[in-house]
């Protein structure tokens, strides 16, 4: 009933009440050879997509990503529902639950086939040490735009279409007819010849004792109608109506809340607390202290949390008071001195020192570009601290009693998040439960587990049902921050101002690794970094190293093209004649924006293109400077993700994707003073609001290229565009983000 | 101390801190986890709820203020004979929730404007939705969302 290959495993199975279950996992095979002793033995199993049918013909697609509002169970159901010709009205989703034969084992496969790189953002809650392979294969990660891309692309569309092919053949038995003449549709077989038709349902038991194919013909572009529709996203009635289920919704018998504080210098440690006036506050229960995470430091020093110090009490409302009346007195580690003007400050020494430096690419004769160059271009850009700040503060709920945990959390791996919860704990982690909620934003804050971790301490010092609420003030100064980054330029144009060397040099990278890389031709390339640590935590944030490098190289090639004399949308085309995917996109941002039509004085368009995730997005913006104040007066975009699954959630990402940017580009700022962060909340970390935030226009190319990714591409671009159209409108050229420093936004 | 509430049109006691905010309240006593926690200083609205028709931020209500005052709630904006508000039906027809976190806020800050202004001007937007932030950035669709509630709206009162 199972089968085997080198490269797939596929089985059917009947479920209770007679209905069909359908899993597809890949497994290790066919491996780069570098990696054949490190993964799973012939034989492990290692599911990473099912679909079930039940009798009343429903089918339900058990998808092993989570929803943190990018709408990919929806896109993923579609991939599925589409091979296998299902009525999407009778489609169902279902998160798979955080055990392991649920793993995300695609991304594992992407490794492992040299496909697709496994971000890095995503190690430090794999294993805490190391990239392991092995490690890699437990995987249930939501992050780096993968789940269509992985899951999707090697899971759900197998798994329909092995589904479809197996009904098939079932009603051909029955009605004693060739599998060639069995047409599906809508969940229904059909056989015309003889006018009959059944559900699906009616032959699923039969299907069921079948060995599904693991390599079933899938649908060519021109036959897809359920992906490439824009279906309504099934999570959104509960989402109206105040029924959604987040980790703060979770309410127990006999629960009592708690929120901490940690040392607010990163990686410092409780000297001492005097808990007596909180101890008075009515409704409070215990102070406790916790210590610093055990995970081990990895990439970005995620084992540099520092400790905390958790008020219980019977009420939110109590512990916050309780929390206030604490006296602590903290160790600073060390760290006490720095601030956002050192770390500044050693970014521009390391870079000057260049000891160590990493190179990112090498290409042609750099020196001969810059000796025969006409004109030297040079500029340095920085680009500060940046925080998440989900909308739904850190929370989680945990109960730990009798040898065994359960929690209740919304986070992007929830798989890795039970590992650590059971490390911990020091249980096993088959007692570890853990319920992942619909997550209020995530954006790569919630792959690092600190807070669960702590949740899980508090509640087993508590020993009963206990719901960890952080505040806004610990969420923002907390965080695991996108980087501060600093880097410099320089480029040798010829006489005819086209670029014919260029020098980058910057620090702290992260990951994908292509993030500093520009797509055009340009003969002599130098780009390298440096990495230039400091105490302060970094995770990944929304698109990762594509947000800041995106700013850098869009901005520069900007400035080339001013020094150069030419228009910078016509600059960038020529630039890249050989690249016809990333050209039909600049060229169509720069249509829909009117490019050619001349805009008065004190107005300006910026443009902006970045390839990330397997997608291409050029945005255009345009600006008007009104007694002093810049207002944005629209924003075009363009994104060519290969194909759209589903074009209206596609829009909506790419929306949300530049609102994200735009924020950060114009008000984000998370400043270090005496090795601390200064700012707490909405009113000193601002966003843009209903008032501030553009109009946006998004097209969509459906070029028909490899399925790429949606929620994090529509950033990068989103602040090189805004600067650039500043520029055009002021002369004055932003290399230091945010803009709101020195400038302001008009409605 | 016993405080009564008039919740979504019922009456419920609950024995509270009277300086507790109502949010709490809302989510700790009477288990209406429709409004949302965000910042605790009324700087993003996803604690708003409707007092006597007007929009206030839950997080920073003491309990007492409120008693003797009609509270509705997400769970209370539907009409209550199982249809849907004009809002949350143009908000499934615009797609609007992401994440969704900060949607039920969004929603009371909207009803509390159609109340008042049945055909809301983009100015008027402006003014009554910003206090709410979407961190998803759904700021578009949200102002589409409420007009189209404002046309259906004025056809059903017609």
């Amino acid at each position: 009933m199972n089968k085997w290959t080198r490269r797939a495993f596929i089985s059917a199975g009947v479920v209770a009440g007679g209905g069909l279950l359908v899993g597809v996992a890949l497994r290790p095979g066919n491996l780069a050879d570098d990696l054949q002793d490190v993964v799973a033995a012939e034989g492990e199993t290692l599911v990473h997509a099912f679909l079930k049918i039940d009798q009343n013909n429903v089918v339900t697609m058990i998808v092993p990503h989570a929803e943190l509002g990018q709408g990919a169970q929806t896109a993923l159901a579609q991939m599925a529902a589409e091979e296998m010709d299902a009525d999407w009205d009778l489609v169902r989703i279902e998160e798979a639950p955080a055990l392991g034969e649920y793993a995300a084992y695609a991304m594992g496969r992407g490794v492992l086939f040299k496909d697709l790189p496994l971000p890095n953002a995503v190690v430090p809650t794999i294993d805490g040490v190391m990239m392991r392979v092995a490690d890699a294969m437990s995987l249930q990660i939501t992050g780096g735009s993968l789940s269509v891309r992985a899951t999707g692309q090697y899971g759900m569309r197998v798994a329909g279409a092995a589904t479809k092919d197996m009904l098939r053949q079932a009603a051909a038995n029955a009605w004693n007819v060739p599998v060639e003449e069995i047409e599906t549709e809508n969940s229904i077989l059909l056989h015309r010849a003889t006018s009959r038709s059944e559900p699906y349902a009616t032959f699923a038991p039969d299907a069921a004792g079948m060995t599904p194919s693991y390599t079933p013909k899938l649908k060519d572009i021109d036959a897809f109608s359920i992906i490439g529709r824009s279906v309504d996203r099934l999570d959104i009635p509960s989402k109206v109506d105040g029924t959604a289920k987040f980790a703060l919704d979770t309410r127990l018998p006999g629960m009592v809340y708690a929120t901490t504080r940690r040392a607010p210098v990163f990686g410092g440690s409780v000297l001492r607390v005097n808990d007596g006036e909180a101890r008075k506050i009515g409704g409070v229960i215990d102070v406790i202290t916790l210590p610093s995470s055990q995970s081990d430091a990895s990439v970005g020093g995620y084992g540099a949390t520092g400790e905390s110090v958790a008020v219980v009490a019977e009420s939110y409302w109590s512990a916050q008071q309780g929390l206030d009346a604490l006296e602590i007195e903290w160790d600073a580690k060390g760290n006490g001195a720095v601030s956002t003007e050192t770390i500044y400050a050693q970014h521009a020494r390391d870079i000057s020192a260049s000891e160590g430096r990493e190179s990112d690419l090498s290409v042609g004769d750099i020196d001969a570009a810059f000796s025969a160059a006409a004109e030297v271009v040079e500029a340095e850009y920085r680009v500060p601290y940046l925080a998440h700040t989900c909308m739904e503060p850190l929370n989680a709920t945990a109960h730990v009693s009798g040898g065994s945990c359960e929690i209740w959390v919304g986070c992007q791996n929830p798989l890795g998040f039970r590992r650590e919860v059971a490390e911990t704990l020091g249980l096993d982690e088959e007692r570890v439960t853990l319920h992942n909620c619909f997550m209020g934003g995530g954006f790569g804050r919630k792959s690092r587990s600190d807070w669960a971790v702590q949740t899980a301490r508090i509640a087993q010092a508590v020993g009963k049902p206990v719901q960890l609420i952080w505040s806004r003030e610990e969420d923002v100064r907390q965080d695991f921050y996108r980087p501060a980054s600093t880097s410099r330029f320089r480029a040798a144009l010829d006489d005819q101002g086209v670029p014919q060397g260029w020098q980058n040099t910057y620090v702290n990278k992260q990951e994908p690794v292509e993030a500093p890389l520009v797509p055009y031709a340009i003969a002599a390339q130098d780009i390298g970094y440096l990495q230039s640590a400091s105490h302060v935590p970094w995770g990944a944030w929304r698109s990762v190293d594509e947000s800041q490098h995106g700013f850098f190289t869009e901005s520069f090639i900007d400035e080339c093209a001013i020094a150069a004399g030419q228009d910078p949308y016509a600059y960038r085309a020529a630039l890249l004649a050989d690249r016809p995917r990333l050209r039909a996109v600049l060229d169509k941002a720069a249509q829909e924006a009117d490019w050619k039509t001349p805009l008065g004085a004190g107005r300006g368009r910026g443009i902006a293109i970045k390839e990330s995730f397997g997608s291409i997005v050029a945005e255009v913006v345009e600006v008007s400077l009104r007694g002093g104040e810049i207002k944005i007066d629209r924003v075009v975009a363009v994104i060519d993700p290969g194909v759209a699954v589903t074009p209206d959630g596609l829009k909506a990402q790419v929306e949300s994707g530049i609102i994200f940017g735009l924020t950060a580009a114009i008000y984000g700022d998370i400043t270090i003073e005496d090795g601390a962060v200064q700012q707490s909340n909405f009113h000193d970390y601002e966003m843009l609001r209903m008032s501030t935030a553009p109009k946006i226009e998004t097209h969509i190319i459906n070029s028909g290229h490899d399925m790429g990714g949606a929620g994090e591409p529509g950033t990068p671009p989103a602040a090189p565009a805004l600067a650039n159209a500043i520029f055009a409108a002021t002369g004055q050229r932003i290399r230091d983000l945010p803009l709101a420093r020195d400038m302001t936004f008009s409605v | 101390m016993k405080t009564t509430l008039s919740v979504n049109g019922t009456l419920r006691d609950v024995e509270t801190d009277p300086s507790k905010p109502l949010l709490w309240v809302l989510r700790e006593d009477l288990a209406l986890t429709g409004t949302k926690f965000g910042c605790g200083m009324a700087q993003c609205g996803a604690c708003t709820v409707m007092v006597d028709g007007v929009a206030i931020r839950s997080c920073v209500t003491p309990v007492e203020i409120v008693e003797g005052q009609e509270i509705v709630t997400i769970e209370g904006l539907a009409p209550g004979d199982g249809g849907l508000h004009p809002l949350q039906k143009a908000w499934i027809e615009h797609q609007v929730p992401q994440c969704g976190y900060c949607q039920s806020g969004q929603l009371m800050s909207a009803a509390a404007l159609l109340n008042d202004t049945p055909n809301p001007s983009d100015a008027e937007i402006n003014d009554a939705m910003e206090g709410n932030i979407c961190r998803c950035g759904m700021y578009g669709r949200i102002r589409d969302a409420i007009k189209t509630a404002a046309r259906e709206k004025g056809q059903t009162n017609e």
